[in-house]
């Protein structure tokens, strides 16, 4: 291979999303995080002899959700395999998963890569999603030469979800991992949070020289649970593989880690001793069966995706794909925009968007804030929008209000916007007469700027609007303002 | 299809269990009487017929999502080998 050939990468994902259940995926106990190690794992987790699995049907509902949001086919009848291999947190030498009949078949995700004028849109199809159960955790640290044990996580219900080799950059997984994380959530199968282990990728990453067929030999990165390290890993590791094979060494097949204190892969296990799982249907448990009726309850019961969600507010309330898309973008701040335009009326739906992702998004980005957790409800924001609409405020008046209720003035009230408008005065000020009166002042103080005006300088009027628009706090109708001078100079 | 020594030492190495030079003939010999009834199960033509996972054709029960289990802990590592802070202790294990 010649320093000048073009390489294409070639890149397909694995996530394990933790599902949002109470209990275990095959015992009752709890998978609440942070206990004590080892209080929520009983006999079936620590796998005493005699203990039997029986499988968890909201676990089973979550797979329904997920194969329904992305398209897929839900398996009519699945089956539980066993994959062994010996590891002191996996305590029954082996990890029930599915192999060969998994409950979720095919779909895919819609994802949007970059952002504004060169975003791209493009299609990841998945292979599979199936259910199966975590290990414990091993910690290496502190116990003189030994390793401790926790199995409070072995048994926590997954669904591994898991793409075809299609992404062709670090980007386009990253966009992926963001779309994937964003849908869990928003179907509510899985909490996402990526710091407790929550929802965790790994990368099968290969080059190409361009335009060849067969894929290169892939390297797989574990446990990648962060965007940004998957980000840096990917691009680490295409580097070095391409690097490789311009030195004109092959690539072996192998399971690297990724360092994010160094920013680099390291070499895990090789081909030699990869795990030879010998899968086989786990005799302890039956196939699993969903029937359709079984799917359409799940389904009726399931919330608006969000792609179906931007459609409508683009056809329903005249939003740009952008601002559709930025509202979708999670639950959260869809929920927040359309409890918002329940309370203010379809009518200032656009006001309402622009707000949320003007004023409120770059206020929460500021103090690292949630959407969910915004010091402004959604119908204190609406009751806002409500006053602008009606023209009892200016828009930059409504700025002041906003940031009075930011700080909590006006409480928790749903009239917050009307009591602080009320408190500090800031209605606008409507009484044609007294605006007048004020309009008056400001022509006798300001004879220059007449004159100047007169003489054609339209940057004198301007200057008028203004001295008038203080004189009023800014409470005048802008507009108002602007028609009676210009009536009163007679232009 | 047979298996020879070697297979057999890879399968009981896999499996964790020590076989001597003597154990892991006499254990070819049953494997490969076993992968031979296994050879006239093949034979039977199943054209048609749908795969069944299980020896019995009924489906998985399920089971309410419910927290019905309670911290056992104590009694469970009162017959552990070794346990500290909560933890089980195993040799050290690092990957």
């Amino acid at each position: 291979m010649s320093r000048t050939t073009q390489w294409e990468v070639v890149i397909g994902l694995e996530t394990h999303a933790q599902l949002q259940t109470k209990s275990k995926i095959f015992s009752g106990s709890s998978i609440a995080f942070g206990a004590a190690p080892n209080v929520q794992a009983s006999a079936v987790d620590i796998a005493l002899p005699g203990v039997l699995p029986v499988l968890n049907r909201e676990a089973v509902v979550c797979a329904i959700k997920f194969g329904l949001a992305v398209g897929a086919t839900i398996a009519p009848r699945s089956v539980f395999a066993r994959k062994n291999y010996f590891y002191p947190d996996l305590p029954k030498g082996y990890q029930i998963s599915q192999f060969e009949i998994p409950v979720v078949l095919g779909g895919g995700l819609a994802i949007t890569v970059g952002a504004g004028d060169t975003a791209t849109e493009k299609f990841v199809h998945l292979t599979r999603a199936h259910l199966e159960e975590d290990a414990g955790k091993s910690l290496h640290e502190d116990f003189h030469g030994r390793t401790g044990i926790d199995l409070n996580r072995a048994g926590t219900p997954l669904l591994e979800i898991v793409t075809e080799p299609d992404m062709r950059s670090s980007a386009e997984a990253v966009a992926y991992a963001k779309a994937l994380h964003a849908l869990v959530q928003w179907i509510g199968i899985c909490d996402g949070n990526m710091q407790e282990g929550s929802f965790r990728c790994d990368a099968n990453v290969s080059v190409r020289p361009m335009g060849q067929k067969e894929f290169g030999t892939r390297r797989e990165i574990k446990n990648l649970n962060s965007f940004r390290f998957m980000q840096q890993a990917i691009d680490f590791e295409v580097h070095w593989q391409i690097n490789e094979i311009e030195e004109g060494r092959a690539i072996q097949q192998a399971t690297v880690l990724f360092d994010p204190d160094t920013g680099e892969t390291r070499s895990m296990r090789s081909k030699e001793d990869a795990h030879d799982y010998r899968y086989f249907p786990d005799p302890d448990l039956l196939p699993l069966e969903i029937r359709p009726e079984w799917i359409a309850e799940v389904k009726s019961g399931m919330p608006e995706l969000p792609q179906a969600m931007q459609a409508r507010f683009q056809a329903d309330y005249g939003l740009s794909a952008y601002d559709a898309a930025s509202l979708v973008a999670s639950r959260p701040m869809a929920d927040f925009f359309v409890a918002a335009v329940a309370e203010a009326g379809a009518a200032n739906a656009k006001t309402i968007a622009n707000w949320i992702m003007g004023e409120l998004a770059a206020r929460l980005n500021k103090t690292d804030l949630p959407v969910e957790a915004s010091p402004i409800t959604a119908v204190q924001l609406a009751g806002l929008i409500r006053r602008i609409a009606d023209n009892t405020i200016s828009n930059n008046i409504a700025k002041k209000v906003f940031e009075a209720m930011w700080n909590g003035e006006g409480g928790s009230n749903n009239n917050a916007a009307d009591q602080i408008i009320e408190k500090q005065g800031l209605k606008q000020i409507t009484d044609t007469a007294a605006i007048e009166a004020l309009v008056d002042e400001v022509l006798a103080a300001n004879q220059k700027s007449i004159e100047e005006y007169r003489a054609g300088k339209e940057k004198a009027f301007n200057a008028l609007v203004g001295q008038a628009m203080k004189a009023t706090k800014g409470k005048a109708n802008p507009q108002q303002v602007t028609d009676l001078l210009k009536k009163k100079l007679g232009a | 299809m047979s298996l020879n020594l070697e297979d057999v030492a890879r399968i009981a190495r896999l499996a964790r269990i020590e076989l001597s030079a003597a154990e892991r003939e006499t254990t070819r010999d049953q494997l490969n009487d076993i992968l031979g009834f296994i050879e006239q199960l093949q034979a039977v033509d199943t054209t048609g017929i749908e795969p069944m996972a299980h020896a019995v054709d009924v489906v998985q029960r399920l089971r309410p999502d419910v927290v019905t289990e309670t911290n056992r802990r104590a009694d469970f590592q009162a017959v552990a080998p070794e346990t500290e802070a909560g933890l089980y202790l195993v040799p050290r294990v690092v990957e």
